[in-house]
């Protein structure tokens, strides 16, 4: 993270006064957005939950730029100049799968049951302290993420423009404050989408001029092998018999830790995500909503992996430690040497765009979080729905505000991604496997769940500890989260099974519709397959062709 | 209640459920007008840059006429989703046929 703040004038953009023009009509039609969203909020469904009336489309694409932060972005150019092409495994074998899952398997759970969180969804399976505890958890690492995107969108907005820092974080907060405070979910889920085609848009230009530059794709991939990274970088799975790779690690770790663990915990778990699939207008809407997702997943390595090629072959003396010339700055390096003013601007403006994205999501989730499962639940039971809606919107406010103070938390690590990986291997690994084992076992206890949550988080939370204190040694940070996420899951798994063999089942009554088996309408096997009376919106028929695809793409790059 | 219920009872849920058929979301204008209005304009300004750019930025661009094609492009996503609207309007509901269904509703709710 400190890389931005030493980053000097060396990557400051020259921007013309169009440029300025397209990124105030983006921040106008942002806020436009809040303000015209307001008159669809009459109570606190439709600030939390967007009265469950969006159109599939919608969701999908909200969903899949809710995970678009600029963090991802910059972090995965970082990634492909530093990895190459094994960070394709990122979006293939490490999101596509489990955003289909989502979709088939456990978006029945969730939307079937009309819960209004996920951390909802444990209080009805499990018991009030499994609920607690995930919420709480959940709500603060929402602010503290939302907390690194502010910072980071400071940090390069100084980088790039010369912005001092309080400035970029006062004008970042207030307008995202102010179109979730205003507007509420539909304004945070209408945005995601405008965001989604700005960020492609000002992001393309890159790959294409780049691409021109180094003689299309063969040129690049020549120019790759001949690089410091050679040839290993441009496979995805040769070299992963041991870990002589890029990447250091091995296709176990590749397909369990980050293709089972960390993906399925982050997209089938993360509230920030779930929550756009929850709005959507029916069951269908919802289940195909991730699926939708997985379809741009799939191509978005073009404006993300591809530039961070292009960076380590025309940039000279990337990957310097720190400086100008870190990993981190492949994208804003590029801007500079290859966008003249016009796309300039959108492309700045589509990197603001995503910074807006990705703490948005982070604030929708938070405040419905501390609304409904830790304020209404716990604090203040039975008050007016407006009484909730005015929680919700002072909850948005204070998140923002202590986000701001948490930001800083981040400034000491030098891969923002490696923290983000090391917090949601975390919180996401542990609640995923007691998740899954509680929705297909019906035996399963209140207090398992609860005590197979707290003793996976406090495994790998020991473990990172460890890591950090140098006493348990890992090739990588990254590597620290696959096991991390890995030994979580596994800790969870066990805890569960043990804890549930000396304690009491729930009455299978009270379990109708949140497990497996037991007399869903929505869970059942035919209802699942079924699903929507056309073929074409039938979420497994779509979540098939995703994966085959992943599949099908993998194949030139193996 | 007609619905047979998916979930174990539990009054939370149930209250929210109720405010979901008072909701005003109905009343939420279409994205697709603000997909389209955006790209329109960046499409017009990047388009005429485009026209308009110099050697230099030609130079900075490895001779690609990236505003021009980028400009043509962000008009005519704009122009798609513009036309997209025209072609599937959604059926915004006025302000008395809404407070009718809730009249409406409100009615049954009181005989069910």
């Amino acid at each position: 993270m400190g890389v931005f703040a030493a980053a000097g004038p060396g990557v400051r953009l020259d921007l013309d006064v169009f440029d300025y023009l397209i990124l105030v009509i983006y921040f106008a039609t942002v806020l436009g957005i809040g303000f015209a969203a307001r008159r669809a909020i009459s109570t606190s469904a439709d600030f939390f939950l967007s009265g469950r009336s969006m159109p599939a489309w919608v969701t999908g694409l909200a969903f899949v730029s809710a995970n678009l932060g600029a963090l991802e972005i910059i972090g995965m150019a970082a990634n492909g100049a530093q990895y190459g092409l094994m960070t394709l495994h990122y979006y293939w074998i490490g999101a596509v799968p489990a955003m289909v899952f989502l979709g088939i398997v456990m978006m029945p759970f969730y939307y079937g049951s009309k819960v209004r969180s996920v951390p909802e969804f444990l209080r009805l399976r499990f018991n009030r302290p499994t609920h607690l505890l995930n919420a709480s958890i959940f709500a603060i690492a929402q602010v503290l993420i939302a907390g690194v995107n502010l910072y980071a969108l400071a940090l390069i907005l100084d980088a790039l423009l010369g912005w001092p820092l309080w400035a970029s974080i006062v004008v970042g907060a207030a307008i995202v404050l102010t179109y979730i405070t205003i507007g509420g979910l539909s304004s945070a889920i209408y945005n995601e989408v405008l965001q989604f085609f700005v960020i492609i848009a000002g992001l393309l230009p890159i790959t294409i001029v780049g691409l021109v530059k180094v003689g299309g794709i063969n040129g690049l991939f020549d120019a790759v092998r001949d690089s410091k990274l050679g040839d290993a970088a441009l496979h995805t799975w040769q070299g992963t018999a041991g870990s002589d790779n890029p990447l250091g690690a091995n296709w176990i770790g590749i397909v369990f830790g980050l293709g089972f663990v960390l993906s399925f915990g982050y997209w089938t778990t993360n509230f920030a995500e779930v929550q756009r699939a929850l709005s959507a207008k029916d069951m269908s809407a919802a289940r195909r909503t991730p699926i939708i997702g997985a379809f741009p997943k799939l191509i978005i390595p073009i404006i993300t992996v591809i530039p961070g090629l292009i960076a380590i072959v025309t940039v000279k003396g990337l990957g310097a430690k720190t400086g100008d010339l870190t990993y981190n700055n492949s994208i804003p390096l590029l801007m500079r040497d290859l966008l003249p003013n016009g796309v300039l601007g959108v492309a700045v403006t589509g990197l603001v765009a995503s910074f807006m994205a990705g703490m948005a999501a982070n604030v929708s989730g938070f405040n419905t979080v501390f609304t409904y499962d830790l304020w209404q639940s716990y604090v203040r039971k039975g008050r007016s729905d407006d009484y909730y809606l005015r929680v919700g919107r002072i909850a948005t406010v204070a998140g923002i505000i202590i986000s701001i103070g948490t930001a800083f938390i981040a400034a000491g690590y030098d891969n923002i991604m490696n923290y983000i990986q090391a917090l949601f291997s975390l919180i996401n690994a542990p609640l995923f496997a007691t998740f899954i084992v509680g929705m297909f076992w019906k035996r399963m206890s209140a207090w398992a769940g609860f005590w197979s949550l707290l003793l996976g988080t406090l495994s790998s939370l020991t473990l990172y500890l460890l890591y950090l204190a140098d006493v348990v040694k890992f090739n990588s940070d990254l590597e620290e989260s696959f096991w991390g996420a890995g030994l979580a899951f596994g800790t969870a798994v066990v805890v569960a099974v043990i804890v549930t063999l000396v304690t009491r089942p729930k009455p299978e009554d009270d379990l109708r519709g949140l497990v497996y088996g037991l007399a869903g309408t929505s869970t059942s096997g035919d209802a699942v397959l079924a699903a929507d009376k056309v073929w074409w919106r039938n979420p497994v028929l779509l979540g098939g062709i995703a994966v085959v695809l992943a599949f099908l793409l993998y194949i030139p790059v193996w | 209640m007609a619905e047979e219920l998916n979930r174990p009872q539990d009054e939370l849920l149930s209250e929210t459920e109720e405010l979901e058929k008072r909701s005003a979301a109905a009343r939420l204008f279409d994205v697709r007008r603000v997909i389209g209005g955006l790209f329109v304009v960046y499409g017009v300004i990047v388009t005429l840059l485009g026209l308009f750019n110099s050697s230099k930025d030609m130079e900075k661009a490895q001779g690609v006429r990236i505003n021009l094609w980028m400009g043509l492009s962000m008009l005519v996503l704009g122009l798609l989703f513009l036309a997209w609207m025209w072609w599937r309007p959604t059926v915004v509901p006025s302000t008395e046929e809404l407070r009718e269904e809730l009249r409406e509703e409100r009615d049954n709710n009181r005989e069910g």
